[in-house]
């Protein structure tokens, strides 16, 4: 059924989807939206849910733990300062390898405050052990929640599915919603591997010496690489099923490209108007959009990449002494390949200026005309 | 006191845990299990029993430990409650069991939430009164003119105890009370009654640490009972924020008794310690008045 409803009631309507059991979380702006349709939601018995209103982000993220631990599906939803609050808890939410859900609205950090689009909060939470997905519409974010349970449930490590403040959260769109019949075939109740169970008395999380400590830490990473795969086949049942498909990068016009743009999230959508005007005009610019962060799509960017002579990285974030975030990954995986594009990292859009077509035009026609990059962090829309 | 009562025999706390010796940590979790039982999950959160507890994969308690976050006991447990009630458990106790930095500091605004929303747990402090796990650090559970490690003897604590049991008060919680090792009886009976009230439940148990007190490790009882004789840790429960009910009222004894026993009071003067003496005998005569009211 197709209706046109806001993001953030589309993310509300995939935890209902999901038949999630326990909601925790804690109001900020752009995020609000989402619990409060998940208040009246639970209100209403709609979703039988307990909804926790808790006085903090961690201790939102505290109780997700918890509740987690003893096998209950478990969601939260923040944003900015709520993420960087929540952290210690990241990392401890993947290490006890809990399937906790999470929606985060990307927006900046303070100081000074801004509430508006920046994916500064959740890309300085690369390492906490948490899958990252960065989405581009109202449609992909529920899809991607409901995938993002299976996924989570699989592997035992946490989910974050991201998108952009005010542009994704505050936009109304139509939308596809499953019906409840088929996602339930898609998506089964949780049967956790291990959880605590009052008839067995098992300890969870104490004290780990370095004779074992090394062995956990690298069945985190296993897991990680193991998502890339899982990630696909969940993806490709959810295409058999409900017609729609994500992967974890996805190419855009790419044949034969002289030069391809990377993004992530919104400004995707704006980058391919931009590329079917310049293949309109015969000109070779192709995209490549990064959905998953972590695991990080090392394979699929090589070998979309390989053989392209120019890249364009647009980075909605900065990671301050070295640049964007994205340009900064996609040169890692690159490094060690034989033929290596020349790579442009572009930092636009912060604290939620928008990325126009204008900016997105002035970064490729720059990276065309260069042989080299002037400077290694290039920022299209700074005014000077 | 109420009358004698025979313990069950049943034993959760299993010999070979990490405890110092005479450490009365341990004994508070001995007790408050008996009277628990054995469905229960104890959430824990960094304090001197994530040591205790045992190393992996070894565990001295034969009932299920979640350890977590050091500010988390409160907004954990109120996960692993409301996790187990949409499972459809509503039998198991949770348990949340913190040290006094646990409660009184790092962790007192998950404290805070999970008592004003009165979630459904038992929130055990137990109180040895300074960051005893990482070498005696002192805490706002830490009485005025201690010696911590960080209140040397040219400047020791220079505040109040924080007062804790006031602040739960304020919550209106169902239940609250103080409890000593040195009264088991005592500590059997609040942990069974904290069992059968339904909401926020908070056990202040002072908890006596030989290392961190300067204090000989046999006298560890002795010490714990003397804080109640003194009326320094008076024995008392608070129904609904308002009704209050003092369990002992002990004939005058001395701070100087207990203050005497250990070495981080050592450096007391006989001043100081009479202003020790004023302090309690005016938070005895409060609590009296509360008691009547």
């Amino acid at each position: 059924m197709k209706v046109v409803i806001e993001w953030s009631h589309a993310v509300s309507q995939g935890d209902l989807l999901s038949r999630v059991e326990v909601i925790s979380a804690y109001p900020i702006t752009p995020q609000t939206h989402i619990v409060e349709r998940l208040s009246e939601l639970c209100a209403s018995g709609q979703l039988k849910a307990k909804f926790l209103k808790v006085e903090s982000e961690h201790s939102a993220m505290a109780s997700c733990i918890g509740a987690s631990a003893v096998g209950a599906r478990t969601f939260t939803a923040t944003s900015s300062q709520g993420i960087a609050l929540m952290h210690e808890l990241l990392h401890w939410a993947s290490g006890a390898r809990l399937p906790i859900v999470m929606c985060n609205v990307s927006r900046a950090l303070g100081a000074p405050w801004n509430i508006w689009c920046d994916q500064i909060d959740s890309l300085s939470q690369r390492d906490t052990g948490w899958l990252q997905f960065y989405c581009e519409s109202s449609q992909e974010a529920l899809d991607t929640i409901i995938q993002a349970f299976k996924i989570s449930e699989r592997i035992s490590l946490p989910s974050m599915v991201v998108l952009d403040a005010f542009y994704l959260s505050h936009t109304f769109e139509p939308v596809d919603i499953p019906d409840q019949e088929r996602v339930d075939r898609f998506l089964p109740p949780y049967e956790p591997k291990f959880k605590i169970d009052p008839k067995e008395a098992k300890s969870f999380s104490s004290l780990t010496a370095p004779d074992t400590f090394t062995e956990m830490r690298f069945q985190i990473q296993q897991s990680m690489e193991n998502a890339k795969s899982i990630i696909l086949e969940v993806d490709s049942e959810f295409h058999k099923i409900f017609g729609r498909s994500y992967g974890l990068v996805e190419p855009y016009r790419c044949e034969e490209a002289e030069m391809v743009l990377v993004t992530s999230g919104t400004v995707t959508s704006t980058c391919r108007e931009v590329i079917d005007q310049y293949r309109n005009d015969g000109k070779r610019i192709g995209l490549l959009k990064i959905r998953t962060v972590r695991p990080f799509p090392t394979e699929a960017i090589r070998e979309n990449l390989r053989g392209v002579p120019k890249v364009a990285v647009i980075d909605r974030n900065i990671s301050f002494g070295m640049g964007g975030i994205f340009a900064e990954e996609v040169r890692s995986v690159l490094c060690n390949e034989p033929e290596r594009p020349l790579i442009f990292g572009y930092v636009a859009g912060l604290g939620g200026r928008d990325i126009t077509q204008n900016t997105i035009s002035n970064v490729i026609e720059y990276s065309l005309e260069q042989d080299q990059p002037r400077e290694d962090v290039l920022w299209p829309d700074l005014r000077r | 006191m109420r009358g004698e009562r025979k313990f069950p025999d049943d034993e959760y706390l299993m010999s070979g845990h990490l405890a110092c010796s005479g450490c009365g940590a341990t004994l508070a979790m001995r007790y408050t299990l008996k009277a628990i039982g054995e469905r229960v999950i104890i959430v824990l959160p960094a304090s001197c029993w994530s040591m205790i507890a045992g190393v992996f994969p070894h565990s001295s308690l034969k009932v299920p430990v979640y350890h977590v976050a050091f500010e988390t006991a409160a907004s954990t447990a109120t996960g692993v409650k409301a996790g187990l009630e949409m499972k459809g458990d509503k039998a198991t106790t949770v348990l949340a069991w913190a040290g006094d930095g646990g409660t009184f500091d790092i962790g007192l605004q998950a404290l805070s939430g999970a008592a004003e929303r009165n979630e459904d747990f038992i929130y055990v402090c137990y109180d040895n009164e300074a960051y005893m796990n990482t070498g005696i650090q002192r805490s706002s559970a830490t009485p005025l003119l201690t010696w911590t490690t960080t209140t040397p003897f040219h400047q020791t604590k220079e505040e109040a105890k924080k007062d804790i049991m006031g602040i739960m008060a304020a919550h209106r919680i169902p239940y609250a009370a103080t409890a000593s090792i040195a009264f088991p009886e005592d500590l059997f009976h609040k942990i069974k009654k904290a069992k059968e009230i339904k909401g926020f439940r908070f056990i202040h148990i002072l908890s006596s640490c030989p290392t961190g007190w300067r204090l000989p490790s046999q006298l560890s009882i002795k010490a714990s009972r003397l804080a109640v004789l003194t009326r320094i840790f008076p024995l008392y429960e608070i129904e609904n924020g308002e009704r209050y009910f003092i369990n002992l009222k002990p004939e005058f004894h001395s701070v100087k008794e207990y203050l005497s026993l250990q070495g981080r009071f050592s450096h007391l003067t006989e001043k100081e310690m009479e202003v020790i003496q004023n302090n309690v005998e005016k938070a005895w005569e409060r609590l009296l008045k509360k008691a009547e009211a």
